[in-house]
């Protein structure tokens, strides 16, 4: 089949959807490609690196559509794009079918098969074509350098000859994928920072990101993400106000915030207000991640950056991993090529679109002239359901003391039972035995002993010589046999021999195979 | 007769056993414990000829001449990865020998007993070595018990011993590949070793009441049935507590004998190889959170509902893949497991570690207990491939580092990584302490293919998010890795 890429029409998009090394992984499957002369140039990939590649370079988009069997870009198409499809021509781009309802039935009237890069179901087995979940990590990235690049101090603390610089203070609202790697970059250029989120379960995650996870005083049962499909659900009146009282605690003490908070299906919530702006010192920056759904701050304009009146800036650009086009295309493009591997599972170049695919039924929204969304939910949960935690129970000192003491009264227990019932037990042994046994008995009781204390001690990496070595002294059994061999029965003595070649063996094998053992055992 | 110089040979040569066993302790103390043990055994068997077992000498020496021959050459032919094999062999040597020497005393008594009959006065004082101790027993002034003691010692001997020997022939075909290694029970299963335990019990009663040798024989023979039986329906990943079950069963039998003998020395050796082995199984047993009486009478223990249900898909990578995770990355840590000494994959191992290593990367093994057929395996191959010890780490020492490390390699182990352990009540495995390698960064598993190991339980590692699958043979895969580290 023909894969063929689409320049973005839209203006400032400078991202791709096929990069020369996604379209050399494309054509191991079977494909052979296209593309629209200059669709890389913004991100830096030439025609002349997409023709070395082994892409075919056409003139235009209308050549493209005409040539391609599956057409693929980055953003939505546009009614005229959208026009230009024909029956069982395949698409992938982002399409977000909810909002273009219109466009769905163009595309559904057109016969064409829709593959929405935004509506993969989040599985785990899908996370390699989750387009959405890559732009998200790149705006996150680039959100902190867009907060930089427009902060006046460091990150980081210093303390320098000219003298101390305090370490910024970074509060990251919504840890989602954005927000997570906001964290993380944050974290890493050195800054303090604080993350919120409405799901309780992700505090371990933005922990592990290096910041802290701001909780709030509110005793609800807050809903289960993945419930939800791993995305967060609207929250309360009661813990809508508990979050924006901590907020504005904290907005006079924090130099960046970064939004990411997003309900699917509804507009951005407002979480960053008026108020706190104004609360905060002047040249902070707030960088809105949600701007292109209204935006979690008050003061967001789409598409721009202004200052509010105290001097602080509130960046609201909706074009962050368009601005890192290079990177952008070369994650998109992976994730389209993982998406058409597999809709060729023989890696033949033939589709086989099978809608029996969670992945590929869920991501589906219209298919030889029938709108397939929403698609039914997936067969598979997002995320395990969250398991109720059992944090210990923490003990006070006097429980704790308590609690030794039994443990040691049960301890001396145990031992004193088991040392009266074998005490008894030898005893009754000793009544009935001979003197003679009970001598040897007693040696026998002792080198157990001895034994227990002794190998306990032992390395548990020298347990395979150990093993040996035992076999070679248990071969003491030799001396059994040589008393007996100076027998005047001849069975005896055949017996006997018998037992001392063999014991023979064991103590020269065990002790000679012990020894090559240890000597390989080398100090680094 | 009593000889004081053997005795005090024999004292010597206990304290030498008992520093050879307590010196295993370290890696560095262990090349001087061995010297230990030889000398003890040298000064033991010298001070026997010279002493109780100066009759026939000439025999003596020449058998132990011609066995040591045969131990040296197997000793210095074995490859490591055949140590398993070797020790169930060995094992099995003991527990031959042993019945061997008890039935030696059930003829020995015999005749004497036929020598008290018919008063041959001469020939009781012609006695000499064991024959006159035995004889003293039979002595009228002698305690009535002794000769009670003496059969019961005898016949547990014999009876130890010829469990030993069969189970160890067993075991050493399974670990030789042989013998399948799957578990499995001839009809009747465990009722049968009962049956044969409890004939072996009657038999015993009527030795005592003096029924004779052939009481004897059957006795020998219902032992050989248990131990064959026993260690068929014990399946492969439990091999290294069968293996040191039956070295602690070697132990007891050189005791027993020890007992019948009134040799103290054998006794105390008896015990000390007894109580090791015994640990060792426990150790073993502990690793895998079972309790002896479930591995021995085979499979898992009982579950209480259904297993947890596994999404998501198994990954797979290539080469390059792993090795550019592997130069990105500052920790590795590996683990090895069975299939790295199926596939004789060590040498490439160490070789991979001691490429990172050159690099300044931190590399470390972790082994679990259980990990190979036998215990301690791992740590002995790695080392044999000049894999430091001291980069060579237990589980317990090298768990809590997972978290802080990039890269964890799973060469050929399954059950020791399963998550299931800590995650589903259910798994048959539930509450066996694991190597956590999925907190690492990134897991590779090297593996033959898709599948289950030994145990058939399904392993969520493998399909978690931070997992990917090197499939083939690991040391093909290994040594593909090698060029590609730079």
């Amino acid at each position: 089949m023909k894969i063929g890429a689409l320049k973005e029409v839209t203006a400032d998009e400078s991202r791709v959807a096929m990069t020369p090394d996604s379209a050399v992984q494309l054509q191991k499957l079977g494909h052979s490609c296209v593309i629209e002369a200059g669709a890389g140039q913004a991100a830096g990939f030439s025609d002349d690196s997409y023709r070395k590649a082994g892409v075919e370079v056409l003139a235009n988009a209308k050549a493209v559509m005409a040539a391609a069997d599956v057409v693929v870009k980055v953003r939505p198409p546009l009614p005229k794009e959208v026009a230009g499809l024909r029956a069982n021509q395949t698409l992938i781009s982002f399409f977000y079918p909810a909002q273009n309802k219109d466009l769905l039935e163009a595309a559904k009237d057109k016969g064409a098969n829709v593959i929405a890069m935004d509506m993969v179901p989040r599985i785990s087995r899908a996370q390699k074509m989750d387009a959405l979940s890559s732009m998200a990590n790149i705006a996150g990235y680039r959100a902190v350098i867009e907060a930089g690049a427009n902060f006046g101090r460091f990150f980081t603390g210093q303390v320098t000859a000219a003298g101390k610089v305090p370490p910024a203070k970074v509060l990251v609202i919504g840890a989602g994928v954005a927000g997570l790697a906001a964290i993380g970059t944050a974290t890493s250029l050195g800054a303090i920072t604080y993350a919120f989120d409405v799901r309780p379960e992700v505090a371990e995650q933005i922990e592990s990101m290096g910041a802290e996870f701001v909780y709030l005083d509110f005793a609800e049962n807050q809903t289960d993400g993945a419930a939800t499909g791993g995305y967060a659900a609207p929250s309360s009146p009661e813990f809508r106000d508990a979050q924006l009282k901590k907020f504005r605690e904290m907005a006079p003490d924090i130099d960046i915030v970064i939004t990411t908070a997003l309900i699917p299906g509804r507009d951005a919530p407002k979480l960053w207000l008026e108020d706190m702006v104004a609360m905060m010192k002047p040249g902070s920056v707030v960088v809105d991640l949600a701007a292109e759904r209204g935006g979690n701050c008050d003061l967001t304009v789409p598409d721009q950056k202004v200052v509010s009146p105290n001097g602080v800036t509130i960046v609201g650009y909706t074009d962050f991993p368009s601005r890192m086009a290079a990177q952008s295309s070369t994650l998109y493009s992976t994730n389209i090529r993982h998406m058409l591997t597999d809709l060729t599972p023989k890696k033949d170049g033939v589709i086989d679109h099978n809608m029996e695919d969670d992945v590929i039924r869920g991501a589906t929204v219209t298919k030889e002239g029938a709108i397939t969304f929403p698609p039914p939910p997936p067969k598979v949960a997002a995320i395990a359901a969250q398991k109720p935690k059992e944090k210990p129970k923490e003990l006070t000192p006097e429980e704790r003391r308590a609690q030794e003491t039994a443990a040691f009264k049960a301890q001396t227990r145990q031992q004193v039972t088991m040392l009266a019932i074998g005490g008894a037990l030898i005893l009754l042994a000793g009544l009935y035995a001979p003197a003679s046994f009970m001598s040897h008995f007693i040696v026998f009781v002792l080198s157990c002993f001895v034994g227990f204390q002794v190998i306990w001690n032992v390395s548990h990496s020298l347990h395979t010589p150990l093993m040996a070595v035992t076999n070679a002294i248990s071969s003491i059994i030799i001396l059994g046999a040589l008393m007996q061999i100076g027998s005047a029965s001849w069975l005896v003595v055949v017996l006997a021999a018998l037992s001392v070649f063999m014991a023979g063996i064991n103590i020269f094998g065990g002790f000679l195979v012990t020894r090559r053992m240890l000597a390989m055992f080398q100090k680094s | 007769m009593e000889y004081g110089f053997t005795t005090a040979a024999y004292v010597v040569a206990a304290v030498l056993f008992i520093l050879s066993l307590g010196g295993l302790s370290g890696q560095e103390s262990a090349k001087r414990a061995v010297w230990y043990g030889i000398v003890g055994m040298a000064l033991a068997v010298l001070a026997t000829l010279y002493g109780p077992g100066a009759g026939n000498w000439l025999i003596s020496v020449a058998m132990i001449v011609v066995g040591g021959a045969i131990g040296w050459v197997v000793a210095q032919r074995v490859q490591m990865t055949e140590m398993p094999q070797l020790v169930a062999a060995m094992h099995s040597l003991v527990g031959l020998a042993a019945v061997f020497i008890g039935y030696n005393t059930e003829f020995e008594m015999a005749r004497i007993a036929g020598m008290f009959a018919s008063a041959d006065a001469d020939g009781l004082n012609a006695l000499g070595g064991f024959a006159a101790k035995v004889a003293a027993k039979f002595a009228t002034d002698a305690h009535p018990g002794e000769l009670t003691i003496l059969r019961i010692e005898t016949f547990l001997g014999v009876f130890i011993g010829a469990v030993t020997f069969t189970g160890s022939v067993i075991a050493y075909g399974k670990l030789a590949g042989k013998v399948d290694g799957k578990a499995k029970k001839l009809p009747g299963g465990h009722v049968l070793n009962a049956g044969a335990a409890l004939l072996s019990l009657v038999l015993l009663v009527m030795y005592f009441n003096g029924a004779g040798t052939w009481a004897l024989a059957v006795m020998t023979l219902a032992a050989f049935f248990i131990g064959y039986h026993l260690i068929m329906g014990i399946g492969g990943a439990d091999m290294p507590v069968v293996v040191s079950m039956l070295n602690s069963y070697s132990g007891w039998a050189a005791a027993a004998i020890g007992f019948s003998l009134s040799n103290d020395l054998l006794i105390v050796v008896g015990a000390l190889v007894g109580s090791s082995g015994a640990i060792l199984s426990y150790i073993m047993c502990k690793a895998m959170n079972r309790s002896f009486i479930s591995v021995i009478l085979g499979g898992f223990g009982g579950t209480t509902g259904p297993a947890m249900e596994v999404t998501g898909e198994q990954i797979a990578i290539d080469a390059e893949g792993v090795a550019a995770a592997l130069n990105d990355a500052e920790s590795v840590i590996i683990i090895p497991g069975y299939g790295m000494a199926v596939a004789q994959a060590q040498q490439s191992v160490s070789e991979l570690t001691r490429k990172l290593r050159a690099k300044g990367k931190e590399v470390r093994f972790a082994i679990h207990p259980v990990a190979g057929r036998l215990p301690g395996h791992m740590n002995v191959l790695l080392a044999e491939a000049k894999v430091p010890y001291d980069i060579v780490l237990e589980m317990d020492e090298i768990n809590e580092d997972f978290p802080n490390t990039d890269v964890a390699i799973v060469i050929g182990s399954n059950d020791i990584v399963n998550p299931a352990a800590q995650e589903d009540p259910n798994s048959p495995i539930a509450g066996m302490p694991v190597l956590e390698c999925w907190k690492a960064k990134q897991v590779f598993v090297s593996k033959r293919g898709q599948g289950t190991g030994y145990s058939g339980i399904e392993n969520p590692l493998f399909y978690k998010d931070n997992t990917r699958m090197f499939y083939g043979d690991a040391k093909k895969s290994i040594d593909a890795l090698l060029p590609l580290i730079d």
